[in-house]
């Protein structure tokens, strides 16, 4: 049976059990969307820019551990997507993202629409192609597929020529992939995990430091298992969090430029650092030359490339981290540690996470805590800055893949698209985007796909008119020169403002209206005592999304903080 | 130093600008490429010398070993291997001149390849060294033009049995 390439493309994305595409059409690309007119097997959920669809992709990938699908068209609708490939390739997060191209005879004609996007897109996705041949697409996808979920998973891109999509071939789709250059590994070596068993035996100051790694292999249950044996104090990367509860007794907390007290000091004297699953980012370790000065590290990471890359290590473990959980398990003993244990719940207790802000507006952080309260089992999304590490540092976790946050690439304007494909994969579940009043206005126009959709995100918008983090940095290291950093600005303002007033302008913009404008729902908090029916109206709402505008302090900081460059247990506190 | 990486790729379009890309991407040295297809038609061997210390070239192993149309990486520095560039020189050459640099020529085992009326053209096989001593004797002629291939690479066959 002969069908064109653009069916063949739809035929593909059901073999590989895809429920959603998030697209955007143009041009080049209506073949495509021609084979999904009426396609009840697919859902087609129209984003309103690509980066949108991109990200709404990557939370529906990161909180389902499915394979994110995205469809656009050529030229802008591909470069679009550069920001949204970028954000999943540094977090690891499974896309493809089919792409349209020019037709074959026009590539390089500077043609109407025509961008050289596997050129453009080759350093932020794991792997990319054009497709040249009729007879290679229906392999080329499916390769896509293997490669974006696989071994250290990343985002792939297909760019696929109009008359490619329109040629008809009767080639069947290949049942299986193999690719004789990428083989990744799975199961850690067995004797490198005995000796990290027996390193972890014998320390007297053992710390596990929990990585986002451990979401995307679904590793939680296995770590809980051997924590459960070893009962070892545990800090986590950004990325890391909710691998054990946020109210484990032995959690300490995200260690790194805004770590906890506990998080930072436990890291700086363990003698055994035993890493899993995390790259050891620059704002989580500080100066690497005072990083964990007294530990010898064991590290396991499926990308042999993360390993010793940044911090020297002694028992490295290349391998999948559920598998190398498992076969640590029936090795793990419980280490004599219980003055460490005790010195680790004496830092929880002495430093605890206070209340910020709050004095004439709003504090973020309890408006956080309230929002945990009320949601204990949300999928949270954050945009980036200081809304991403009150709510790091606030909000209880307490299940996998529930926190969706750009940590590597830190991206504003990813919280909200990534909570609407959260919400879309996770129906029964609720998702809130705590976001800044800067960053939502990266993505707004998601909006419209929210509603259209009727998926009932909540938008929790700290809103203190700054781009608040860029605002503390400016306050604590730049003498209080608040440098384009203002949202409610205007052109009466002198050049040299440095503190808010009673003339700046009360709504900038008004998020209720603008909410409800699109149709969506719209709350303003302004008052500590009306926080919590705010949210317990929207929870009722189930219909369409939900803003809610949290009138915060204006000169918030998010603290402890350890200054660029600085060994992480050189905090600062307000 | 100089390290010497040599790669097995798919002969496929775009394979040389990933692995360029992740050289100028990640700011590592590149100093010279080359590539070629090789008994098998879908395979093409690329060669790299390249410059770091011990961590940064074991990274960029690591690196171009997760290119997805890498099939094999293999370093040949602290290995017994052949490593071999190829290099034209136009060299000022009129009168009493040409005798003396065939004379150099011929040391080295060069070829001359083309003579003319003001300069000469040499071409040398050979070691990476060798080509640089040539060129330093060559030098105080005045060199027109110069070409080089980058090296190629191979790790030699085994003495004996073990």
């Amino acid at each position: 049976m002969k069908r064109s390439g653009a069916q063949l493309v739809i035929d593909a994305l059901k073999a590989e059990k895809v429920e959603i595409v998030f697209g955007f059409p143009g041009g080049v690309v209506i073949p495509v969307f021609d084979a999904l007119y009426g396609e009840r097997g697919l859902r087609l959920v129209l984003a309103r820019h690509e980066q949108g669809a991109v990200h709404a992709a990557d939370g529906y990938a990161r909180s389902t551990g499915r394979v994110g699908v995205c469809l656009v068209t050529s030229g802008p609708g591909a470069t679009n997507t550069v920001t949204g490939l970028a954000t999943a390739n540094f977090d690891s997060v499974p896309l493809v993202v089919l792409t349209g191209q020019v037709t074959r005879n026009m590539i390089g004609n500077d043609a109407f629409q025509e961008a050289d996007i596997v050129g453009i897109s080759r350093s932020v996705t794991k792997h990319n192609y054009l497709v040249t041949n009729r007879a290679d697409l229906g392999r080329i996808i499916r390769e896509a597929f293997y490669i974006a979920r696989s071994g250290r998973p990343g985002p792939v891109l297909v760019d696929m020529p109009k008359d490619i999509l329109i040629e008809e071939s009767s080639e069947p789709l290949p049942e299986s992939v193999s690719i004789r250059g990428y083989n990744p590994v799975s199961k850690g070596h067995p004797l490198q995990i005995r000796k990290a068993a027996q390193a972890l035996a014998k320390a007297t100051k053992p710390l596990f430091y929990v990585g986002g790694g451990l979401h995307i292999a679904g590793a939680a249950e296995a770590f809980r298992r051997v924590e459960e044996v070893v009962d070892v104090p545990t800090v986590s990367s950004l990325m890391g969090i909710g691998i054990l509860p946020s109210t484990h007794p032995r959690f300490l907390g995200m260690v790194g430029m805004h770590g906890t007290f506990a998080a930072n000091t436990a890291v700086q004297n363990c003698d055994l650092l035993f890493a899993i699953g995390t790259r050891f980012d620059d704002r989580a370790t500080g100066d690497l030359a005072k990083f964990a000065p007294h530990a010898s590290v064991v590290h396991v990471d499926i990308d042999p490339a993360s390993i010793s890359r940044n911090v020297a290590v002694e028992i490295p473990i290349v391998g999948d981290a559920r598998l190398v959980l498992e076969d640590l398990l029936p090795q793990a003993v419980k280490p004599a540690h219980g003055q460490w244990v005790a010195e680790t719940d004496e830092w929880m207790r002495s430093h605890p996470l206070g209340e910020i802000g709050g004095n004439a507006r709003l504090s973020p952080t309890v408006v956080i805590r309230t929002i945990a309260a009320a949601f204990p089992d949300a999928i949270i999304t954050t945009e980036v800055g200081q809304n991403q590490m009150w709510t790091a540092l606030y909000y209880t976790f307490s299940q996998p893949r529930s926190f969706l946050t750009s940590g590597g690439l830190g991206t504003m304007g990813y919280g909200f698209p990534a909570a609407i494909g959260a919400q879309l994969g996770n129906p029964h579940r609720r998702v809130i985007d705590i976001a800044g009043d800067g960053s939502i206005q990266m993505n707004i126009q998601e909006l419209a796909t929210a509603v259209s959709e009727g998926v009932p995100v909540i938008v929790a918008i700290l809103n203190n008119g700054y781009l608040g983090m860029v605002r503390q940095w400016q306050e604590v290291f730049y003498k209080r020169r608040y440098s384009g950093v203002c949202l409610e600005r205007t052109g009466r303002c002198p050049p040299d403002c440095a503190k808010p007033d009673e003339n700046c302008p009360p709504y900038a913009p008004d998020f209720v209206k603008l909410a409800e404008a699109y149709g969506a729902a719209g709350f303003r908090v302004i008052e500590t005592r009306e926080i919590e029916p705010a949210l317990r109206e929207a929870r009722r709402i189930m219909d369409r999304p939900i803003f809610i505008d949290f009138r915060i302090e204006r000169e918030a900081n998010v603290w402890p903080m350890v200054p660029a460059g600085a060994g992480i247990h050189e905090m600062m506190n307000a | 130093m100089t390290h010497i990486i040599s790669l097995h790729v798919e002969n496929q379009q775009g394979v040389l600008a990933r692995i360029s890309g992740l050289f100028s991407g990640r700011g590592y040295n590149l100093e010279s490429i080359t590539a070629g297809v090789t008994a098998d038609p879908t395979v093409t061997r690329i060669t790299l010398a390249c410059t770091g210390d011990d961590a940064v070239v074991e990274q960029i192993k690591k690196q171009l070993n997760r290119l997805i149309d890498v099939i094999k990486v293999t370093e040949l520095t602290g290995v017994p291997s052949l490593n071999r560039e190829l290099m034209l020189v136009k060299v000022n050459a009129k009168g009493a001149q040409r005798g003396e640099i065939f004379q150099v020529a011929d040391v080295f085992k060069a070829q001359i390849m083309d003579v003319g009326h003001e300069s000469m053209t040499v071409e040398l096989a050979g070691s990476p060294e060798k080509i640089d001593d040539l060129i330093a004797l060559l030098q105080p002629y005045g060199i027109a033009e110069m070409a080089r291939s980058g090296i190629v690479a191979m790790e030699r066959s085994r003495k004996s049995e073990n």
